[in-house]
């Protein structure tokens, strides 16, 4: 029934994924039993001891939609319009809110949890969070079901992409992007460019150097590069607290110039930093805004970390089937490929790369976009975390991030 | 707490007045309102911050779950973990209040006392103080940060000069953080001090002079000592809010990872790790520390009617 597809390499990664975190999934699921109620006494909420239940759907009556996102993660045009965008508000008569305001997983949870733990509206109908914060959220029952019938694309969805350990058959998140964190540099800075995370850490590069504030990705590269498996379980608090060491020797030492979200583009651009660990598709958006080829990103040679970003749906949002046309709409070849063109993300949707041979060929073989197997081997995916090793790195990583 | 170290004031009120109960009672019909919204919107987060400050994980609980409990060793963790932060959040709340009386004291003079004659150039320059008010606070700490960006002409210009080492920075140190609160809180400072100014009754001035006090000391003697509600106010204004200020100090802003104050500690525990136990306890200590500066200054100070 599936024919043999270009992303054939990423779909057996991810499987290969998917059963490695099936270990930790039991354990996430116990907690999260006890959680509801705790998590509503935390809030003060009241009498919330029950699940949030799915707001009503006004999508007929009701043609908007809020949509947040990361940062340079939609195509967009010179005058700040979104061309995607305005031809679905064309087709379907939607007129969708687009909101820049996702910088930081953490943060944006932390900034509506409140309101997702009553079920209320959180300001966006639809979001795209980092895979590991969407287990969290659909284990603590915060996102509706999504309706299949009216997402006939998600027959698009790379199949591998369809039954993650934390949401099997996709029936509440589907795939916006996916990426690589690698290392970045600015080929005027630093002509000879850099092969390895250590590379950062040269004398001539202090105080130049952004690492990333999303845990899994910073530290995913300084473990890959002391020779850790990060996808493998048989690593724990002693090699990670090894890999925390080398981190806050840097900061300490002034040689990282800050722990940042999205926001380290404004010191690429500034020239406050030369070099960092970084997501793959920022480097291409920093690249037009500068006019030519200013920065170059890489995966280091002991190997980079691949994430996913994904849809879902709040329970207090009321137009989720604007969602789901929404969600259908991207899930074109044609749509994706025209993302695709313009994030440098790897994208989900199946058919993509061959709408790309045709209309944006130089993206076609570039390997952030449509990765050959030969770049997927050198990228690896953190592995799922058990809450309680999730509370402890995230406690460690915060604590170098701080300071002293 | 608060009420219990400035209840002192307006207790010397009561024994003079002896109102008539009916008059009470509309005064309490008026007050309703104000004490509602006081309990509503300061009693109850303060009484919850202080709960939350005590609360325990809950046991295999997943990440930012806590039950009631009365976890008194919350206190001791994040003092001995943050202990750094408390000073540096007052060392440079101390700092950035001390630099905005230098900048904003000869300002308000000029404006209240100087530019009597010219109304028009008072209005202007007050004006001028509260322009920076129409744009995001954000926006102009933003705006700080690229101007003092590695590769701008003021860095050039400082490294040329050997005032910073070649591979010195400006941003994402204490002196950026420690001017980024000054300059935002200069407006907080001006006004007070300007509004005690303003009604200075230049006669006295006059008076200093005939009895051979020469500029300086009539300015020690009088005009000082007559402005110093407006002083004490200001430095309040700007002492408390930058004291607990996370924007300026944080790597986002013109600080960086050696620079965060407890502010930034407290936004991290709450945001980042889920952790609300310990930002309550931060944040209680941090109260009560201001409290206790705020009040032992103010006594100093001799100005307790202000409060």
């Amino acid at each position: 029934m599936t024919r043999p597809l270009p992303q054939d390499p990423i779909i057996r990664q991810l499987v290969l994924q998917a059963k490695r975190a099936q270990l930790s999934r039991r354990h996430l699921l116990q907690g999260a039993g006890i959680g509801a109620t705790a998590m509503a006494l935390a809030a003060c909420a009241p009498s919330g001891s029950s699940a949030p239940k799915p707001a009503d759907d006004i999508s007929d009556s009701d043609k908007t939609l809020t949509w947040s996102n990361w940062p340079a993660y939609i195509d967009e045009d010179d005058d700040g319009n979104y061309p995607t965008l305005m031809r679905f508000t064309e087709q379907t008569g939607i007129e969708v809110e687009y909101k820049v305001d996702i910088d930081d997983n953490n943060t944006y949870y932390g900034t509506i949890k409140d309101q997702l733990a009553l079920g209320q509206a959180t300001g966006a109908d639809t979001f795209c969070l980092t895979e590991w914060m969407v287990a969290r959220l659909i284990r603590f029952g915060y996102v509706q079901d999504l309706d299949a019938a009216n997402i006939p694309n998600k027959a698009n969805l790379a199949p591998a992409l369809l039954n993650p350990d934390f949401d099997p058959g996709r029936t509440k998140s589907l795939p916006w992007q996916n990426g690589f964190a690698g290392i970045a540099w600015d080929t005027e800075a630093v002509p000879g460019g850099l092969e390895s995370v250590d590379d950062l850490w040269k004398p001539e590069l202090k105080g130049k150097v952004t690492v990333l504030s999303e845990m899994r990705d910073t530290m995913g590269l300084l473990l890959l590069g002391q020779g850790v498996d990060i996808s493998g379980s048989e690593w724990g608090m002693d090699e990670y607290s090894a890999a925390i060491e080398v981190l806050e020797e840097n900061v300490t030492s002034g040689q990282i110039l800050g722990i940042k979200g999205n926001e380290y583009l404004e010191d690429f651009a500034s020239g406050n930093a030369v070099a960092g660990i970084v997501w793959s598709g920022d480097i291409t958006a920093a690249n037009l805004e500068a006019g030519f080829e200013k920065f170059k990103f890489a995966l280091p040679s002991a190997g980079g970390t691949l994430w996913g970003d994904t849809f879902v749906v709040p329970m207090g949002s009321p137009r989720k089937k604007n969602a789901e046309t929404l969600m259908n709409y991207y899930y074109e070849p044609e749509v994706a490929a025209e993302v695709a063109a313009w994030v440098n993300y790897i994208t989900p949707v199946v058919g993509a790369q061959e709408v790309a041979a045709e209309l944006y060929p130089e993206i076609a073989e570039d390997q952030l976009i449509f990765p050959n197997e030969e770049t997927l081997s050198n990228a690896h995916i953190f592995r799922s975390l058990s809450s309680e090793d999730d509370q402890a790195f995230n406690a460690e990583f915060q604590r170098v991030k701080l300071g002293a | 707490m608060a009420f219990a170290a400035f209840g002192s004031a307006p207790a010397g009120t009561s024994g003079v007045e002896q109102a008539p109960r009916r008059r009470s009672r509309v005064a309490l019909i008026l007050l309703a309102p104000g004490l509602a919204y006081l309990a509503l919107f300061f009693l109850t987060p303060l009484v919850s911050l202080v709960l939350t400050s005590f609360q325990a994980p809950v046991e295999f609980g997943d990440v930012g779950q806590y039950q009631p409990a009365f976890k008194i060793e919350n206190y001791a963790v994040v003092v001995e973990a943050y202990w750094p932060h408390f000073l540096r959040a007052f060392g440079y709340a101390l700092a950035a209040t001390f630099f905005a009386l230098i900048i904003s004291y000869p300002l308000a003079y000029f404006i209240g006392v100087k530019a009597r004659r010219w109304p028009l150039l008072q209005a202007l320059m007050l004006t001028l103080v509260i322009a920076p008010f129409f744009i995001s606070f954000l926006l102009r700490t933003l705006a700080w940060k690229s101007l003092m960006s590695d590769d701008t002409p003021l860095v050039i210009a400082l490294k040329a000069l050997s005032i910073l080492p070649p591979d010195g920075h400006l941003t994402g140190t204490a002196f950026s953080v420690i001017f980024g609160l000054t300059y935002n809180f200069i407006p907080f400072m001006t006004l007070p001090i300007y509004t005690t100014l303003e009604r200075l009754d230049t006669r006295y001035l006059e008076a200093g002079s005939d009895l051979y006090a020469g500029p300086a000391t009539t300015f020690w003697r009088v005009t000082l000592p007559l402005s110093l509600p407006g002083i004490v106010s200001g430095t309040l204004l700007t002492f408390i809010p930058a004291a607990g200020d996370y924007i300026n100090a944080s790597a986002s802003f013109l600080g960086s990872a050696q620079t965060s104050m407890v502010g930034n500690a407290i936004e991290a525990n709450f945001l980042g790790l889920l952790n609300y136990p310990a930002a309550s306890a931060l944040s209680v200590i941090l109260m009560g520390l201001i409290l206790i500066i705020v009040g032992v200054y103010v006594k100093r100070s001799g100005t307790e009617d202000l409060l």
